[in-house]
């Protein structure tokens, strides 16, 4: 099952990222490449087995936390803004989306 | 004592001289400082901000001198360029994130400094930690008006592997005692075994992600590097510890001192060797370098015991798939709205992510990207995805195994030293094959290191890896120790420095 030119336009549509023609074109060459090696993997017999997300559940039970919904952090509008490409009176500024 | 011997010190002679005030933070700094743009043309570091460094070593002193000082005071180190710094900027390589100024520092960051150590700089890795060779850095590095590449001191036509190449170099050519380094499939163990110097990535949870770029969430660790496994616990020591608020995945699982069984005896350790580690794939000079280091670990008293990592070869698709996977998601935070990079051209909203993310990331990123965009879409996500996690378990389970019958395990880090810079050109599968030895212990979470064995073709440093079980890093720290007791291999240094 190798990937088409259309399949590359799809994923990188669903990435955001736009692919210059030859960009494109060295992807799927490398992508098919990769799915080469992929192959193996989607031969074995995985049947009964829970996946597992975080390593150590492998020998203990871990349970992702919750904290207390307060506020734990000071406001830091201005630091937190100060690497943003456009602000404006506190806001992120975007392209119009809404007419 | 006179300052050009201070880089010669490791980081608890060093510790040391400061505590004992033999010499001042502020004089080790200037020191350190002088020496990384003396050898900038290495390419390791991104950053330099002498006064925060300086203004860091004087707060140092202040503290030895009120007799407050931490284990680390005064103690110059280097931070690679994931974790996020206030008095740096903060890049990960990426021109996504080039100037970009963080408003917080990250844990570990914070945890080395409550310890005293002061900080030199940031070093060079790989765009977003993604890279085996530390040849995808999109940052120029100091003294440089464009990226260049890193250069291994050993040969500086070399690679210094990655991602922490950067890190690794700062280590081997004496511009800091002791640096951070990020490990998702390798990135200490690999740098460190190239470079012929010791790293450890400790326990998958051990050591807080907050404020470490995310790369892939489930796999990404932080650990130290340095010349060696005593310098190494210092510092991993500082490192550790739970961080319930900031990182959900944070073990509860208390800070430890790494340094209290380094003398232990190792009389009658098992020390199991994997048989899949040694196939055909491996080089004559690294198998050479590695079997002379399990002859020391035999006359140590140590007892070698033959056993099976049976999907060692499946690490690969497994970890190119997950991490990819998570990657995707995580780089999706970069869309040109609230930091970083954003083009100047474009026709709507949509067009702006797009063409701010082609303009943004560099070749080896938007691959993983369209990889883990791929496997997590629909119709794909069973086939790819959720079969690379439950292979990810049977991984583990081997591991578990394989640890009723020895108490570490050992081979090599890679299968080959340190490749020529370009030497793997256009083709990204022959990085991701050389990452087949340290890929089983990331996916299984497990503490893993690289200590210097001995040298290979044309006198590249060869490491020899150690992989413990969960949370038995005080172990092989003690075993790298002991090694390093019976051998001088981390003590050597590159000529011309």
């Amino acid at each position: 099952m190798a990937l088409t030119p259309q399949d590359i336009a799809r994923i990188a549509n669903l990435a955001r990222l736009e692919l210059t023609p030859s960009e494109s074109e060295r992807m799927l060459t490398q992508l098919n490449g990769f799915f080469g090696i992929v192959e193996k993997m989607r031969a074995v017999d995985t049947s009964g087995l829970t996946p597992l997300a975080h390593p150590v559940a492998a020998i203990q039970d871990v349970t992702l936390r919750l904290r207390e919904d307060v506020a734990s952090e000071p406001n830091q509008r201005e630091a937190n803004q100060q690497s943003a490409p456009a602000v404006e009176r506190g806001l992120f500024l975007v392209p119009k989306v809404i007419e | 004592m006179t300052s050009t011997a201070l880089h010669d010190l490791g980081v608890a002679q060093l510790a040391t001289e400061l505590r004992e005030r033999r010499v001042s933070a502020v004089e080790a700094a200037q020191h350190f400082l002088t020496r990384a743009k003396a050898h900038q043309n290495l390419g390791a570091f991104v950053a330099l901000n002498e006064e925060a460094t300086l203004t860091q070593a004087q707060a140092a002193d202040a503290r030895i001198a009120a007799g407050t000082a931490g284990t680390l005071e005064g103690v110059p180190i280097a931070h690679k360029d994931i974790f996020v710094t206030r008095s740096f900027p903060s890049t990960a390589g990426s021109k996504m994130l080039a100037g970009y100024q963080s408003p917080f520092d990250a844990t570990v960051v914070t945890k080395l400094a409550d310890a005293g150590a002061v900080t030199l700089g940031k070093l060079n890795c790989d765009e977003f930690a993604m890279g085996s060779a530390n040849e995808n850095s999109a940052v120029a590095p100091v003294g440089f008006d464009a990226p260049a590449p890193v250069r291994n001191p050993w040969d500086t036509h070399r690679i210094p592997g990655g991602s922490s190449g950067g890190s690794a170099v700062a280590v081997a050519a004496r511009l800091a005692p002791a640096v951070t380094g990020t490990d998702t499939g390798g990135s200490i163990r690999q740098p460190a075994s190239f470079c012929g110097i010791t790293g450890i990535k400790p326990t998958y949870g051990r050591a807080s992600r907050y404020g470490m770029i995310a790369f892939a969430s489930s796999l990404d660790q932080a650990g130290p590097m340095a010349r060696s496994a005593e310098d190494c616990a210092l510092l991993l020591s500082a490192m550790c510890g739970p961080d319930p608020d900031r990182d959900s995945t944070s073990l509860d699982v208390p800070a430890e001192n790494f340094s209290a069984k380094l003398n232990d005896s190792i009389e009658g350790l098992r020390i199991g060797i994997p048989a899949e580690f040694f196939g055909e794939g491996l080089a004559p000079d690294v198998r050479a370098a590695v079997d002379a280091a399990l002859k020391e670990y035999e006359k140590l008293g140590a007892q070698l015991v033959p056993i099976s990592l049976p999907r060692t070869e499946l690490s690969i698709p497994v970890y190119y798939i997950i991490a990819p996977a998570e990657a995707s998601s995580n780089l999706s935070r970069f869309d040109g709205v609230k930091f970083g990079h954003r083009a100047k051209n474009y026709t709507d909203l949509v067009d702006m992510y797009k063409k701010t993310r082609a303009e943004g990331f560099g070749d080896e990123v938007k691959r993983r990207i369209m990889i883990g965009t791929y496997v997590l879409s629909h119709g794909y996500y069973d086939a790819y995805y959720l079969q690379a996690q439950k292979i990810r378990r049977m991984i583990a389970d081997d591991f578990q195994n394989a640890f009723k019958h020895c108490d570490l395990i050992a081979g090599p880090v890679a299968p080959t030293v340190a490749w020529k810079l370009g030497e793997h050109g256009n083709d990204p599968l022959a990085d991701y094959l050389a990452d087949i030895f340290t890929l089983p212990a990331s996916l299984a979470g497990l503490p893993g290191m690289s200590v210097p064995a001995g040298f290979g073709e044309s006198g590249m440093p060869v490491g020899l890896q150690l992989i413990g079980n969960y949370f038995h890093e005080a172990r092989l720290l003690n075993a790298a120790h002991r090694l390093q007791q019976a051998t001088d291999f981390h003590l050597r240094q590159p000529g011309g420095l």
